[in-house]
């Protein structure tokens, strides 16, 4: 009765309403009486405000009220930052949704004009006069931690946010006794999410019911209830959150902003709804950015390349307040992954966050992962120059050996499972390794410089188990639910409380339950983002709405094939020990034709005239997963890039990705997800990064000055893979998100240095633009 | 980033362009809108109202007489990179036309807004200026011919007074011998040229016997490259030849050289040597 669907790359039945335009987003609502908000941001980086005379704004015509920080008193409380990191002491900073007396980074919520129309409220932004005294500003997380260096907090001395620290084995003593030690000083750039639609926010505030509604742009629309609730004291149940369509988030759509709060804070005052879409120039200063990191590393070796152990210090840039989930970043989503998937015995890291005056920094895809990847990856490379021997083949002799079911790793973790090498393989065979390897050297001596780098990872996503998520200092669970509803006609509705944003999880999760019902996939709908109907959960984010609501979604249709067992004995008078379940039909061991179908079971099940004595009506199930493991996707890449020694100028010519996620659910969705995470990573390889001058102004302020990759600056990319099934999820799946970003950016990256070789040029700041590589080549080391 | 409140206006005719600009103080001509809506956008245009000249048919369309080829003012730059007319006439300029800016800037962007603008990245000023270009200018008192080395005045100056239309440009169609080619250092971000050169050279048996070679991008504005030209004069067009000419580059070039963080202005200067070179050696190759 169904087509094979599971592990079958059917359409995303999200794109149609995508591609044709019928997708509603946050900025398509209008509801009646709407007014709309504009937002003053602050222009400095760092200042205090001596005053504020909003009354020429105020007295425009249109203009519904003007509201600044002070009216906000006693009204908003502060936004929190929902990761306490332990190990660590993370200092609560005030982060008044409107600035009061300080702004900390060009972007910083000043006033909020509410007007008839957003071009009416975007003309009196320029009549909200603010005298500022503008004070010294610091934007390099290092240069933060110096003495004198302009201090953002007075809760925070000498800007630390925290000081975290990952210890495993006796790094102290593997150094000192190492045969070889390799260091570098490595910067991840800060980046811009550049979501494909900016933030958006509209409240609507019911007074007679004190009611508010969030349509909100949220990755996790029940994360946003709880925080909103939290900011305004108002009552979770009051709240309904809603995260229609939302045009992807890659993390920055993770944070409760303050800009949610303001717009909800505006409905409440002026009685209407309020609606607030971000410009895109906003969108650069006022969304999270992600990475900032400068770290120092070392890695410990044997002369015959063993690697013994890994110590870093890092400065985690974190801007000027502590977003959402900002700490756990550069912390357990970082430093616990230091042994990559590599034997490392020893390992020890400090990290600490640096409060700067920058936008504030959070979830970006990969998230923590790729700067962890990029720091034992690149070491690694170095440690094979230092040793002489094949990169590919210092790997291989440090790999972790394959393994079904735990392998725990020095920082504390417990990998689930993997065949790393076998990885490996698959890449080294496709790209056929030691030709290529030759056809460099044949290359070089032609003049021609082609580099190739090839790293091996693993990562951590499928977050993950509460009781982990409470041990962490996160400040939610972290399991996710399902609600799976048959309609009597034998349609369904799955109700899920993650909320996919781009990800394809109507299309996956609708192949679940058609695999375990044997309902045709059309017959299936997802729901999600609405804290009203979506049963609670906890977001997409980190790899992990396959690996966790997937889950429970396979368990709920689980659930459902025992209820219907149980039906099916009872209609066709046997023992619920004899009835065998097959696509959709349950039947008597033993006698085919004696069946009830799937359609059958639903129709009687909600009309209830004839069920097993006590068993409730109703065709439905609902279930909770909190997993017990998070989930390690793993993988080799393999980039190939042409230098031009005449400009600098890289082109990526080839890009190899072998990635296991364990079983696939829908394998084109999965080569989309390694298309877009790899290309997103090679950005800041080569291209990409946000830069502020000496007065902490955004010079990378659009996107005329910030590179994003483009599909004609990148080639096909390539993509394999093995399936190593998780042993904790009931489908063995893992997670294909981040991973592409998390290898990619080091994969480039360590091939262009692999192209730089001849020029005697072994490090670079990072994105490689032209002028960097060819200053690089014609006047040696350093950016 | 929102404008702010502007008036628009809808020319009918030329003529009706050219009164609408006298009559209102502050009016900006629109045609297709990618360089000026933009700068609205910023708030940092100060033009208080807009003068769409968007449907007057008569800037529009590619023609070519008696040796030479007339651009209308509104051609955008997809139909410059398509024109047949122009590929046999003049092929530098669908070379160059083809890589601005993305399909959306091509088929939107016009000759006249490019022109007009006077970016220092775009592509067209450097390509027009080495094939001695004029532009055809309409204003209150009549129309006037300006060649294109006057017409640009340095960083986004240009020679059009307020009440001016640019109506066409006039380009000299490729004589036998020649060969023309443009190269380009896209900006990774806007894709504006971080460095475009265009040489237009003429051959004769093995020698050179004329050499027009502009530079743009690094430069305020689009900028003839004379030492190059007079390296290249009358000597032969081998590879020497050409890397011995396009070293030169930098004596035309002028102190004032612009950079950004993608690229700064030494390094521009030094690509600048690069992509000169690279276009003299594609038009060298083109001559035969
Ligand atoms: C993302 C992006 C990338 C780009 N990349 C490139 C690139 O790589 N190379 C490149 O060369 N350009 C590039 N451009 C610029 C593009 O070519 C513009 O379209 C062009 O410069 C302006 O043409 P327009 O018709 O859009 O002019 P508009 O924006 O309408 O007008 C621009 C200016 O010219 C004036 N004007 C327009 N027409 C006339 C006329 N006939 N007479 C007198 N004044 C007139 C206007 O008053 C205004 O001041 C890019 C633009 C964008 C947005």
């Amino acid at each position: 009765m169904t087509t094979r669907i599971f592990s079958s790359g059917i359409r995303r039945r999200e794109d149609p309403r995508l591609i044709t335009g019928q997708a509603s987003y946050t900025a398509d609502i209008k509801l009646p009486g709407m007014t709309h908000a504009a937002i003053l941001r602050s222009p400095h980086a760092h200042a205090r405000i001596k005053s504020i005379d909003a009354s020429a704004a105020a007295g425009r015509d249109g203009v519904v009220a003007v509201f600044t920080g002070a009216d906000t008193e006693g009204a908003l409380n502060g936004i929190p930052c929902a990761w306490q990191v332990p190990n660590s002491d993370v200092k609560a900073v005030d982060h008044p949704p409107i600035a009061k007396d300080v702004v900390r980074y060009v972007g910083d919520a000043v006033a909020v004009v509410v007007a008839e129309s957003r071009y009416v409220a975007e003309d009196a932004l320029e009549h909200v006069d603010v005298e500022y005294e503008p004070l010294s500003s610091v934007t390099d997380p290092k240069k933060a931690t110096a003495d004198g260096a302009p201090q953002l907090h007075e809760d925070a001395p000498g800007n630390q946010a925290f000081h975290w620290t990952v210890s495993g084995g006796d790094a102290g003593a593997a150094f000192s006794e190492a045969d070889v030690v390799v260091k570098d000083r490595i910067v991840h750039q800060r980046l811009i999410p550049n979501a494909m639609e900016p933030r958006a926010a509209v409240a609507q505030w019911v007074g007679s019911t004190q009611d508010l509604t969030l349509w909100s742009t949220s990755q996790n629309p029940h994360i946003a209830r709880f925080l909103m609730s939290v900011v305004t004291d108002l009552p979770e149940h009051r709240i309904r959150v809603i995260a229609q369509e939302v045009g992807g988030g890659f993390g920055s759509k993770i944070p409760f902003y303050a800009d949610e709060a303001i717009i909800a804070f505006c409905a409440m005052r002026t009685g209407g709804p309020v609606k607030w879409v971000e410009t895109r120039s906003e969108n650069y200063q006022a969304t999270i950015h992600g990475r900032d990191h400068i770290e120092e590393v070392e890695l410990a070796a044997t002369r015959d390349g063993k690697i013994t152990g890994v110590r870093a210090a890092v400065w985690a840039g974190m801007g000027a307040y502590l977003s959402t989930a900002s700490t756990g970043i550069p912390t357990i989503l970082h430093g616990l992954m230091y042994a990559g998937p590599y034997d490392i015995p020893n390992v020890h890291g400090d990290v600490y966050g640096v409060f700067t005056n920058a936008t504030p920094v959070d979830a970006y895809r990969g998230a923590g992962r790729p700067e962890a990847t990029f720091l034992v990856e690149r070491m690694v490379n170095l440690l094979a120059d230092k040793l002489g021997m094949d990169p590919v083949e210092l790997r291989r002799k440090n790999l972790i050996p394959a393994f079904e079911n735990g392998h725990d790793v020095s920082t504390g973790l417990t990998y689930d499972s993997g065949d790393y090498e076998k990885a490996l393989d698959m890449l080294m065979d496709s790209i056929a390794y030691q030709d290529l390897r030759r056809d460099q050297a044949a290359a070089r001596s032609e003049g021609k410089h082609v580099g190739i780098g090839v790293t091996t990872y693993v990562e951590i996503c499928g977050l993950g188990p509460s009781q982990v998520a409470g041990a962490v200092g996160f400040g939610g669970g972290l399991w996710e639910s399902a609600i799976i509803r048959f309609h009597p006609t034998g349609k369904v509705n799955v109700m899920t409380g993650a909320s996919p944003h781009g990800q394809g999880e109507e299309t996956t999760f609708a192949q679940v339950v058609s695999h375990e019902l044997g309902v045709d996939v059309d017959d299936i709908e997802v729901l999600h983002g609405d804290t009203d109907t979506s049963p609670m959960g906890w977001g997409t984010y980190g790899s992990r709405t396959t690996a966790v609501a997937g889950a429970a979604v396979a368990l709920g249709a689980r659930k459902l094939k025992e209820k219907g067992k149980a039906i099916a004995a009872h209609l066709l008078e046997a023992a619920v020990e004899d009835i065998e379940y097959d696509d959709g039909n349950f039947f008597v061991k033993g006698s085919p034709d004696q069946s009830k179908t799937i359609d059958d079971i639903a129709l009687m099940a909600n009309v209830a005239w004839n069920l097993p004595e006590g068993m409730e009506p109703g065709f439905e199930s609902t279930t909770f997963y909190d997993p017990p493991n998070f989930a390690y996707p793993f993988g080799a890449h393999a980039a190939v890039v042409e230098l031009d020694p005449d400009t600098g100028q890289i082109s990526l010519t080839r890009y190899v990705a072998v990635d296991d996620c364990g079983t696939q659910i829908n394998p084109m969705i999965i080569e989309g997800q390694v298309h877009g995470g790899v290309v997103q990573g090679a950005g800041p390889a080569l291209w990409e990064g946000a830069v502020y001058d000496d007065g902490g102004q955004l010079i990378t302020g659009s996107m005329m000055d910030y590179a994003l990759p483009r599909a004609d600056m990148v080639p096909e990319i390539e993509t394999m893979s093995t399936d190593t099934p998780s042993p904790d999820h009931p489908l063995g799946v893992k997670g294909i998100g981040e991973t592409g970003t998390i290898a990619s950016t080091v994969t480039v990256y360590n091939a262009v240095m692999d192209a730089l070789k001849p020029f005697g040029v072994d490090k670079l700041d990072m994105p490689l633009t032209p002028e960097r590589v060819w200053r690089a080549i014609h006047h040696g080391n350093g950016s | 980033m929102y404008a702010a409140q502007i008036d628009y206006h809808r020319a009918c005719s030329l003529q009706e362009a050219i009164a609408l600009l006298q009559e209102h103080e502050g009016a900006k001509i629109i045609a297709g809108g990618h360089s000026l809506i933009p700068l609205l956008r910023f708030r940092l245009s100060d033009a208080s109202s807009l003068i769409d000249i968007g449907r007057l048919d008569e800037l529009k369309g590619i023609s070519r007489s008696n040796g030479c080829v007339s651009i209308g003012a509104l051609t955008t730059h997809a139909e410059l990179a398509s024109s047949d007319v122009l590929k046999d006439a003049c092929p530098i300029i669908p070379e160059a036309a083809a890589v601005i800016g993305d399909p959306q800037v091509r088929n939107r962007g016009t000759v006249g807004g490019n022109l007009a603008h006077a970016d220092p990245g775009s592509d067209l000023p450097t390509v027009l200026v080495a094939l001695g270009a004029e532009f055809r200018v309409a204003g209150p008192s009549g129309d006037r011919l300006v060649a294109a080395a006057d017409f640009f005045q340095g960083l986004m100056s240009t020679a059009l007074g307020n009440d001016d239309v640019l109506t066409s440009v006039e380009v000299p169609a490729a004589q036998a011998g020649q060969g023309m080619a443009y190269a380009k250092y896209i900006h990774p971000a806007s894709r504006y040229a971080v460095v475009g050169a265009a040489a237009v050279l003429t051959a004769s048996g093995d020698t050179c016997s004329a050499a027009r070679v502009a530079v743009g991008g690094l430069t305020p504005s689009a900028t003839r490259a004379p030492s190059v030209e007079c390296s290249l004069t009358g000597n032969g067009l081998g590879e020497k030849a050409q890397a011995e000419a396009a070293s030169q580059v930098a004596n035309d070039l002028g102190d004032d050289l612009l950079g950004d963080i993608s690229a700064s202005a030494g390094y521009r200067l030094k690509m600048a040597e690069v992509y000169v070179g690279r276009a003299v050696a594609a038009a060298a190759a083109r001559t035969a």
